[in-house]
């Protein structure tokens, strides 16, 4: 009992704080027994496999192979893919889901990723795990990506088609009057009028541009 | 005998007539020169017209033609992609002709206010059309042409 009196258990915050205090000393203590040269080198080395490696690991869920790994995608989005021409076309290059779907550039691919754990949660939770409760959120995660295309300025699709680099003289006269009036002036953004191009669409009563 | 030996002439006329039928084939425009109990090979997918210019009606009570690709366009319980541009609030924008008003009309001669239920599937009357050759001829006479035949000098 008098034990207990004299020294009262600590809270959780405080043990933690005592414990980083440790680590610091520790971390700042000059090593005794590794040459400053070893230390730096092997910094270097496991730097090089860490930083390496969590870049791999990356590119591994940034693949075709990975997003249809779950049937969510293989046997929904990724099957209404293959009838368009994203994924079949005369000259066979392709999009693939990372393509439209995960920015290029490195940190809005991490801000992306960070979301997609939300997708995790909802593969592990079997928010979509069927055909009908897949078609009746699709609504929903049409939305949130018309909004990220319409936010970004439809970047994803800008990676490959590039305004500067479209000839509207090669195109059909519906398709060079609708650039040029919509797109060269920067009026609308491709996602406007191109919607269910990779996709079946959701139920569009309300969504600007559909009846 | 002389009607047994006809019968026998005839039937052999008759054989004679049937296997140079089958060796021959029927040769048509749309089948092309392969026999009948044959599937032919499947002629080449020719090229959508993409003009996008108004094609003149053959009489004015047909559907108008499509002069544009349709590919990838869906028209389901789920939205309407045709409408998306020629829809009435949608035209300004796009410069594409209003769906016509006997479009709003239900099957009791009553105009809605949008796009009747039975008129929504635009290509159950309205078609694209194909580059191609027609394989078989038509002889088709304008009304206009029967009406005012053409008489250089003549009384209109």
């Amino acid at each position: 009992m008098s034990d207990v009196d004299k020294a009262p258990r600590q809270g959780w915050f405080a043990r933690a704080w005592n414990f980083v205090l440790e680590l610091w000393n520790v971390l700042i203590r000059p090593s005794s027994v590794f040459g400053l040269g070893v230390l730096v080198l092997a910094g270097f080395v496991a730097g090089v496999i860490f930083w390496g490696g969590f870049n791999t690991a990356l590119e591994l869920t940034n693949t075709e192979k990975f997003c249809t790994g779950c049937h969510e995608m293989r046997d929904n989005v990724f099957a209404e893919l293959k009838s368009t021409i994203h994924f079949t076309n005369r000259s066979g290059v392709r999009a693939t889901c990372p393509d439209c779907h995960v920015p290029h550039n490195w940190t809005d691919k991490i801000a992306r990723k960070m979301q997609a754990s939300k997708e995790v949660w909802g593969h592990l939770f079997g928010s979509i795990d069927t055909r009908d409760k897949f078609v009746d959120n699709r609504l929903e995660l049409a939305l949130h990506e018309w909004a990220r295309f319409k936010a970004n300025d439809s970047l994803e699709c800008r990676n490959c088609h590039s305004a500067q680099s479209m000839d509207i003289t090669k195109q059909s006269p519906r398709a060079s009057v609708a650039h040029q009036r919509f797109l060269f002036t920067g009026e609308k953004t491709c996602i406007d009028c191109h919607k269910g191009i990779a996709h079946h669409l959701p139920d569009m009563r309300g969504v600007p541009g559909w009846q | 005998m002389i009607g047994k030996s006809a019968i026998v002439v005839l039937a052999i006329a008759l054989i004679a007539a049937s296997s140079s039928l089958l060796a021959q084939g029927v040769t048509s425009g749309l089948r092309g020169p392969t026999p009948l109990n044959e599937e032919g090979p499947a002629p080449p997918m020719t090229p959508m017209r993409n003009t996008a210019e108004r094609e003149i009606r053959n009489y004015p009570e047909q559907p108008p033609v499509i002069p544009h690709s349709i590919d990838g366009y869906q028209v389901d319980m789920n939205g309407n992609k045709c409408l998306s541009c020629h829809a009435r609030a949608r035209t300004g924008e796009s410069q594409a002709p209003m769906v016509s008003i006997t479009h709003f009309m239900d099957r009791d001669g009553q105009f809605l206010a949008s796009v009747s239920p039975r008129r929504y599937f635009c290509t159950e009357c309205h078609v694209p059309q194909n580059v191609t050759t027609p394989p078989v001829t038509n002889d088709f006479v304008d009304i206009d042409s029967i009406l005012n035949p053409p008489a250089p000098g003549g009384r209109r």
